[in-house]
C-alpha cells in the first residue's frame, strides 16, 4: 500500500505502517552511520547527552558524496544497517522511531522494534543519485570532524522508502524471498 | 621501447574514477535494461524503474550513481617494452585517484589504518594489481568497488574431492548470505583455483569482464549459466524485497591450483558494477 507520512513519526503513525507499505517521508530526518553511532554510544556510557533529541525521530543511515555548488548534498543512498545493529536497540529504548537503511538486521534489533511499536524502513541501495533529489537541506549538527559520516539535519520531500520490518515484527526480507523462490 | 610519461596515467585515472562513477558501462546498462522486462515482481520492477531513473539523473547531473563511490581498485596491465618516465608508477596512480575523487566530488571513503580509522581525505590509496604482458600499450582498468557488497564476499578453501558441486554450493551460500545487504541485483565474480589470494584476485577480476560474455572453457562457460539460473530461482530480488532478478551475470574465471587444493573467491558487487576501461 502507498502511504505518505510527515517527521517526527509517533507510535500512533508507526502502528499503521505494515511490512511491505511504500512510503513517502516528507520533513526532517538525521543521517547517523557507523562512526556517529560509536560516538551517540560513548556519549550514553558516560550519561551524557545526545547531540540530538531522537524520540520520535528517523535515522537514516547514510553518508553522502559532496555536494556539486548550488546543490544541498551529494549521491545520498542507504548504506547497510547491520553494522549498526550493535547500536540500535539502545537508540530504539530512547524512543527512535525509526530506522532507514538497507540489508537484514539483528534479532536483538527486531525485537527493540516490536518492543518500542518502530519501524525499519529500506531505501534502494544505490539509488543515491535519485534519492538526493529528495533532500531539499542539508546541515551537519553534530561530529563535523566525522566527514561523511558527521551527523546531518535533512529536510526531505516524498522520500521513497520500504516498509520491511513492522512494529510487529513482521519482516519483508524474509516474507517476499519465500514467495519467489523455486529451490 | 616506448616510453610513457605517467603524468598520462595521472590524467587518465583521474578521468575513468570520474566516468566510472556517473556512467555505467553498456554491458551493465542492457543487462539492467532487459531485467525491467523480464522481472516478475511487481515491487522488483518498481525497484528496477527506479534504478533506471537513477541512472538517468546520475549523469544527466553528475550526481554519482551510488554514494558509496568505493575504493579505487586499479588493474594494470603492463607492455613489458613499456618504459615509464616522469615519476613513480604507484604514485602517479595513485595521484590520479586523487586528482578524480577530489575534482569529481566522490565520497572520500579511505582509512589510513584498520583499526586507527583515521580518513585520508582523498580515497588514496588505491588497490593496485600489476601484470606485466607483452608489447608496447598498457591496459587500465579502474573498478570502483563499494564496500555493501565487498563486505559479503568470501573466500572458501574446498577439498579437491567437493569438486564442482562444492564449488556451485559455496557460490550460492555467498549469494544466499549476501541477500539485501549487497544492494541485488548483483554481479557475482568467482575464482577458481590457484592459491587463497590469487582465487580472490581472480573473482574480483571477474567482475570487469562483460556481462552477458562467457569463458571459454566449455565447462566453465556452463556452470556460469547454472549458477545465474540457481541465483535466480532464489527468491531474493532487486533490493532483496522479492524476485526473479537477483543476479544480472556469474563470471568464472579460473586457474591451475595444487593437487590438495580448491580454493574458490567469490566477490559480490552490487548493480553498480563499475569499471572503465582504456588502453594508452
Amino acid at each position: 500500500m502507498e502511504k505518505h507520512i510527515t517527521t517526527p513519526i509517533t507510535k500512533e503513525v508507526t502502528k499503521t505502517l505494515k511490512s511491505g507499505d511504500y512510503v513517502y517521508i516528507s520533513g526532517v530526518i538525521y543521517t547517523a552511520r557507523d562512526a556517529a553511532h560509536k560516538k551517540m554510544s560513548e556519549t550514553l556510557a558516560e550519561g551524557k547527552e545526545l547531540p540530538l533529541d531522537i524520540k520520535n525521530q528517523m535515522i537514516y543511515y547514510m553518508g553522502p558524496s559532496p555536494a556539486r555548488e548550488g546543490r544541498p548534498i551529494g549521491s545520498a543512498g542507504p548504506t547497510t544497517a547491520s553494522r549498526m545493529d550493535k547500536y540500535a536497540p539502545a537508540l530504539l529504548d530512547l524512543g527512535l522511531g525509526a530506522m532507514i537503511g538497507k540489508g537484514k538486521r539483528t534479532k536483538a534489533v527486531q525485537d527493540a522494534i516490536v518492543r518500542n511499536d518502530a519501524v525499519y524502513f529500506a531505501a534502494v541501495g544505490g539509488a543515491g543519485a535519485l534519492l538526493s533529489k529528495c533532500i531539499k537541506k542539508a546541515e551537519v549538527i553534530a561530529y563535523d570532524d566525522l566527514g561523511t559520516e558527521a551527523i546531518r539535519r535533512l529536510e526531505v520531500e516524498d522520500f521513497p522508502v520500504i516498509v520491511v520490518i513492522d512494529c510487529e515484527g513482521n519482516n519483508l526480507y524474509e516474507t517476499a524471498i519465500k514467495e519467489y523462490a523455486e529451490v | 621501447m616506448r616510453i610513457i610519461n605517467v603524468e598520462e596515467v595521472t590524467k587518465n585515472i583521474k578521468e575513468m574514477c570520474i566516468e566510472a562513477n556517473h556512467f555505467l558501462s553498456k554491458d551493465m546498462d542492457i543487462a539492467l535494461k532487459n531485467a525491467v522486462q523480464t522481472e516478475k515482481s511487481p515491487l522488483g520492477k518498481q525497484i528496477l524503474n527506479q534504478l533506471q531513473e537513477n541512472l538517468q539523473i546520475a549523469g544527466d547531473d553528475m550526481i554519482p550513481i551510488c554514494q558509496d563511490t568505493g575504493m579505487a581498485v586499479v588493474f594494470l596491465e603492463i607492455g613489458q617494452d613499456v618504459h615509464f618516465e616522469g615519476g613513480l608508477l604507484e604514485e602517479a596512480v595513485n595521484e590520479g585517484i586523487r586528482q578524480g575523487y577530489t575534482e569529481g566530488f566522490l565520497r572520500k571513503s579511505v582509512v589510513n589504518d584498520p583499526i586507527i580509522r583515521e580518513n585520508t581525505k582523498d580515497n588514496t590509496p588505491g588497490i593496485i594489481h600489476y601484470k606485466i604482458v607483452e608489447g608496447d600499450q598498457v591496459k587500465i582498468k579502474v573498478a570502483p568497488k563499494g564496500f555493501g557488497s565487498e563486505n559479503m564476499s568470501r573466500v572458501f578453501m574446498l577439498k579437491p574431492a567437493d569438486g564442482i558441486e562444492g564449488v556451485k554450493e559455496a557460490v550460492l551460500t555467498a549469494v544466499r548470505d549476501a541477500g539485501p545487504n549487497a544492494c541485488p541485483p548483483m554481479v557475482v565474480g568467482v575464482g577458481i583455483g590457484g592459491t587463497f589470494e590469487k582465487c580472490a584476485i581472480m573473482a574480483k577480476e571477474a567482475l570487469t569482464r562483460e556481462v552477458g560474455s562467457h569463458s571459454d572453457i566449455p565447462y566453465v562457460a556452463d556452470l556460469e549459466k547454472e549458477l545465474l539460473e540457481k541465483i535466480n530461482k532464489s527468491g531474493i530480488g532487486p533490493g532483496g524485497l522479492g524476485g526473479t532478478t537477483t543476479a544480472l551475470a556469474v563470471n568464472v574465471n579460473t586457474y591451475p591450483t595444487h593437487i590438495a587444493g580448491l580454493p574458490v573467491g567469490v566477490n559480490i558487487c552490487c548493480h553498480v558494477n563499475r569499471h572503465a576501461i582504456r588502453i594508452i
